[in-house]
This record gives structure tokens, C-alpha cells and sequence, in this order.
């Protein structure tokens, strides 16, 4: 399989499922070109539903149809969509109105657009909200998996997509269930968890990190609301350190979940890589590079944190 | 003849929210009040639904917007029968569904969680849609405050209502109800952010509206008539309304908007809304046993 954008596995996972399934419902504002859900507004153009530049609004009409029994996705960027928090949290999670939340563009791995257009606080507003799952796939495969669980789970989940091709990274045979995290590589030395788009590079500084004599258990953290615990416990357990990495902000993310996770069941050393401050307009590569989270700078990070 | 029914009807729910209201020592009579005859018009004039089964699919919606109005909603939905009315007192009580703003899954009967205002139209409007994909004939109501309107959702939804589902499936199923009773949480809306001209900012954005006196139930009846009787576009109702009306105390007084009456004022409002003179009231109460117990209950909790 070619590296694919998730946004672009999400629109082609919403044609194939919207013909079988008449209740799903897209709406967006005003960039369905790159959220990706045009082709599905092409051939269901009577399910398709734009409500122009005013977010707040999708997300309550989405709330309106979620009640009448249609399976809305309501999509634009992370950014954007989450900015209109208030809304998601009374509209959606304390109705509890089934709504998909799709938020693309997340991450500075957007590159030039800068800080404005970046999803980079969208994990860790939604994971404070109670009745909303987060979910965010690494891979074509596991996006068209995540997509289609998404019509079947009934209750609101917020689905995080990039703009930026990623690399394959499950197995074929891979199945995605809600709450289980993905083990891709074995190692005795640190566990290396990964989300979206920083999964590839985990696994890349995995392979850095084994010619230093270091290996890596390389997780695969699609769920990051619920997160798997048992996984996580018992990689951690036996690694005994545990380093996170996600394109979002360092505050709240999956970083934050895992340390709040572990610092209630098995407190361990834990180093967190994600974005500090505001992101800024660059290269997506140049901007990875900053911030640590290219394979390189993962591996530095690691070595670093385990004293070797 | 329908119209004293249901003004019966809306004297006795103004008895219940002073009542609920009391008990609670909390919550907001000024706007559950003011929207006391709108929504008793809708419920017992106009609503297909069953109590008995809240989550019929057939069934018309209503979403009050302005939630902190839930008072006026809880006393309607007892009187229909979703729960008994003695439950009306367990309003804002810890382990109550009746919460001090609605709560969808607390309470069979409440379509959408509101209170945070702003949000009830864009609900209303994607429960519209939803009906007609479905092809429901059923029709959705939303009530608006005045000073909730002061919000931004509010317009992008008002922007959007008569343009969405067009041309297949335009949302002539819905009505949003303005319950302009001219006061708000601070003071009065024109003092905060005066919303005139109001009637052609709503016409403007391509609705057909209509403005009556929010407390004239026939004129209620024949603004939903209208309506419902509206092709390709969604229809908005101006209800002029007096904030805390029916008790001369609370009445366009901005310091009822979020004040429980206590144990005797709720008393006192009760005499007024049914009518009765001082010097009648010891009278009266021996032939209204069902007051008698609601004035006694209120009589107890005042000593407590």
C-alpha cells in the first residue's frame, strides 16, 4: 500500500459506507475539499449538507440529525471544530447525541498554513469531556477500519486526521477494536508509544535506536479515549520506562493520558515528546525536525532519557 | 373554549414553577413565567406525542433553547404525564432528574441538553433535517430568550435555517419561538444589547415572521396555524411576553431573572395567579384542596 493521507482514507472509507448505509449524513464548513468528504458530497449530494464558515452550527445541526437517528459526520479542521468547544460539550456529549467529529489538518506536520490552521490542543479538549472516545488511526488500513467502527458505535467519538501521507504501519490482518492498542514491535528497553501520523517514526527510531544496542517496544496508540491500560501496563511493566510521542501539544495529549494512567497504577519513569508552545509556518519535515519528533530526534530523546 | 382550558392549564403550571421554585430555593421564575403560555399552547394545543412512549419516533420536538426556563418545561411535562407531579419537588435536588438545566439523558421527555444558550436553534435545525430525510411529517418547536439570542450560534443558525435541505427537504417543520419578555440576567436586554430591529433582522435572513403577544393564546394558536401552514421555509414567532407575569412582584423586574421566590412569596404569587384577594384567600383555599396542600407544604418548608 502507497502512503495515504487519513483524511483521504477517511473520504474514500465514507463513499464505500455511505452506499450500504443510508443514515450517514456529512456535513462541513466550507472545506469539504480538504476534509474530503466532496466525493461523498458528489454521489450522495441530498446527504451532504455545507453549512458555510460557521462551525458552531454544524455541530448542532449534526446534534439535531445524531437524535433524529442519522449518523452524522461533521467535519473540518481539528482546530476549528474543537475551537468550537462549548458546543461539542453540551450539544454533543451531554446530549450524548451520536455524532462523529471528524477533525483533519491535525498537528504542525501541516507545515506552511501555520500555527492557526494546526489542530494542536484538539486531544486534550475532547479527552476532558466525558461520553466522547478519541481516536486517531496511523495507516490507510487502520483510518478505513476506524471509519467504519465509527458508524457501528453508537455515542459521540472524535476522530483526528492528518493532511500528511503516512506510511503503512499495520499488518494486513490487522483488526481495529475501541480501547486496544497495537504492539508493532517487540524490544526490553522502553516502550515507544506513538499516535496518527507519529507512529512511523517510531518505529523508524526503533530501528535507530537497535543499532545503539536499545530496543524498543513500539506501540501503536490509536485509542487514545478509552486507552488500553492492560497493554500499556504490561509493556511498561516490563520495559520499565515509557516514552510518548504525538504531533499535539506536550499538555493534555496522549502524553498526559499515559502519565495520568500510569501515575495511578504503576508510577514509572516517562518522557513526553510532543509540541511546545505555538507551532509556526515551515516545512513539515524542518518543523518535525524542532520539535524532536522526527525519527532522529526521537531516538536523541530516548537515549537521552535512558542515560545511554 | 379551547383557549380557557389551556389558560386553566397555564395557571396551574405558574402554581407548580413558584411551587418547584420555592422548594428549590434556587432557579429562575422571571423567564419560566413569561414562557409559561407559549409552551402550554404548544403541549396541550398542538403536540403530537405520547408520554407514555418519550422516544416515539413520530413524535413532534420541542426544544427549549432557553433552558433556565426548565421550571416551565418540568411543570408541562407532569401535567402531560411524563412523571408525577410530586416529583416536581425534587427540582435541583441531588439525585433528581428534574437538573436546574435540562438534561436529555436524565429525563424521557427532553430532546436536547441546553442551558448553555446559543445552542437550541442549530439543534432544532438538524432535528428538522433529520425528519424530513426521514420523511416524518412531524414538526419541531424551539423557544428562544430574548437575551439568549444576543449570541452568535444564533445567526449562523438563522443563516442557515432557510437555505438548509433545500429545494427536497426545506425545514417548513420548524418554528423558533422568541420569547421577548425585554429582560435579561444583568438588566433590561436594551440596557445590555438592545436586539431591535428584531423583526426584520429575522426577515432579513429570509424567514417569514410573525408577532403576536406571547400571553394571548389564541393569538399563540394562530401564530403556529400560520406556521404550520408555511411552505419551503421555517417560521419565526416575536412573542412579546412580560418577564415574571401573572405575579405583580416579579413582573419586569431584572432582580426575578435568577431569584427563588422564598416559602411566602411563592405564597403570595400563588393567591395572585389564581386570583384570590387577601381577605379572600383563607376562604378560597377551603374549596381548593389541591392548593391547600401545595400553600401547606409551602407553609412547612417556611419553618424549616
Amino acid at each position: 500500500m502507497p502512503a495515504k493521507a487519513s483524511r483521504a482514507a477517511f473520504g474514500e472509507a465514507l463513499l464505500e459506507l455511505g452506499a450500504r448505509d443510508e443514515r450517514i449524513v456529512t456535513l462541513d464548513a466550507d472545506l469539504s475539499k480538504s476534509t474530503m468528504t466532496v466525493s461523498f458530497a458528489k454521489k450522495f449530494p441530498g446527504r451532504a449538507f455545507n453549512l458555510g464558515i460557521a462551525e458552531s452550527n454544524m455541530v448542532g445541526v449534526a446534534a439535531g440529525l445524531a437524535l433524529t437517528g442519522k449518523i452524522p459526520f461533521a467535519c473540518s479542521f481539528a482546530c476549528f471544530v474543537v475551537g468550537r468547544f462549548e458546543t461539542i460539550r453540551i450539544s454533543v456529549a451531554y446530549t450524548n447525541a451520536n455524532v462523529k467529529i471528524v477533525g483533519t489538518h491535525s498537528g504542525i506536520a501541516i507545515g506552511e498554513d501555520g500555527y492557526s490552521q494546526m489542530g494542536l490542543e484538539d486531544i486534550a479538549c475532547i479527552r476532558a469531556l466525558p461520553n466522547i472516545g478519541i481516536i486517531q488511526p496511523a495507516d490507510e488500513l487502520e483510518t478505513r477500519q476506524v471509519i467504519a467502527h465509527a458508524v457501528e458505535h453508537q455515542g459521540p467519538l472524535y476522530l483526528r486526521l492528518t493532511r500528511q501521507n503516512l506510511e503503512p504501519v499495520c499488518p494486513p490482518d490487522y483488526r481495529f477494536q475501541l480501547g486496544r492498542w497495537l504492539v508493532l514491535r517487540r524490544g526490553h528497553d522502553v516502550t515507544l508509544i506513538g499516535t496518527g501520523g507519529t507512529v512511523f517514526n517510531c518505529l523508524e527510531a526503533a530501528k535507530l535506536l537497535e543499532k545503539d544496542g536499545i530496543t524498543a517496544d513500539v506501540i501503536n496508540a490509536a485509542c487514545i479515549k478509552p486507552l488500553d491500560d492492560e497493554t500499556l501496563v504490561r509493556s511498561v511493566g516490563r520495559t520499565g520506562h515509557v516514552v510518548t510521542v504525538e504531533d499535539h501539544s506536550i499538555a493534555g495529549g496522549l502524553g498526559g493520558a499515559v502519565a495520568e494512567t500510569l501515575a495511578d497504577v504503576l508510577p514509572m519513569p516517562l518522557k513526553r515528546l510532543g509540541v511546545q508552545g505555538f507551532g509556526e509556518s515551515g516545512d513539515a519535515k524542518g518543523l518535525y525536525a524542532k520539535h524532536g519528533l522526527d525519527p532522529a530526534g526521537i531516538a536523541a530523546s530516548v537515549k537521552k532519557f535512558l542515560n545511554r | 373554549m379551547a383557549e380557557v382550558r389551556l389558560e386553566a392549564i397555564a395557571r396551574e403550571c405558574r402554581v407548580q414553577i413558584l411551587r418547584m421554585l420555592a422548594h428549590a430555593g434556587s432557579g429562575h421564575p422571571g423567564g419560566s413565567l413569561s414562557v409559561i403560555d407559549i409552551l402550554t399552547t404548544i403541549y396541550f394545543g398542538r403536540l403530537r406525542h405520547d408520554p407514555t412512549r418519550p422516544d416515539w419516533p413520530e413524535r413532534d420536538r420541542v426544544v427549549l433553547s432557553k433552558g433556565h426556563a426548565v421550571p416551565a418545561l418540568y411543570s408541562v411535562l407532569a401535567k402531560a404525564g411524563y412523571f408525577p407531579e410530586k416529583q416536581l419537588i425534587t427540582l435541583r435536588k441531588l439525585g433528581s432528574p428534574l437538573q436546574g438545566h435540562p438534561d436529555r439523558t436524565m429525563l424521557p421527555g427532553i430532546e436536547a441538553a441546553t442551558g448553555s444558550l446559543g445552542q437550541g436553534l442549530s439543534i432544532s435545525l438538524g432535528l428538522a433535517l433529520g425528519l424530513k430525510l426521514s420523511g416524518s411529517a412531524a414538526r419541531v418547536y424551539c423557544v428562544l430568550g430574548d437575551g439568549e439570542i444576543q449570541e452568535g450560534q444564533i445567526w449562523e443558525a438563522a443563516m442557515s435555517a432557510p437555505k438548509l435541505g433545500q429545494p427536497g427537504h426545506p425545514l417548513d417543520n420548524l418554528v423558533a419561538i422568541l420569547d421577548y419578555n425585554k429582560i435579561q440576567l444583568d438588566n433590561f436586554v436594551t440596557k445590555i444589547l438592545d436586539l431591535e430591529p428584531v423583526l426584520t433582522k429575522w426577515q432579513s435572513f429570509g424567514w417569514p415572521v410573525v408577532e403576536i403577544d406571547g400571553h394571548d393564546i389564541a393569538q399563540i394558536v394562530k401564530a403556529l396555524d400560520h406556521a404550520e401552514a408555511t411552505r419551503g421555509v421555517p417560521t419565526f414567532v416575536v412573542a412579546h411576553t412580560v418577564k415574571g407575569k401573572g405575579v405583580s412582584f416579579m413582573e419586569n423586574d431584572p432582580e426575578w431573572h435568577g431569584k427563588a421566590p422564598k416559602p411566602a412569596e411563592a405564597i403570595a404569587g400563588i393567591r395572585e395567579i389564581l386570583g384570590v384577594t387577601e381577605g379572600g384567600w383563607e376562604d378560597y383555599l377551603k374549596t381548593d384542596s389541591a392548593t391547600r396542600a401545595i400553600v401547606d407544604e409551602l407553609g412547612t418548608l417556611g419553618k424549616k
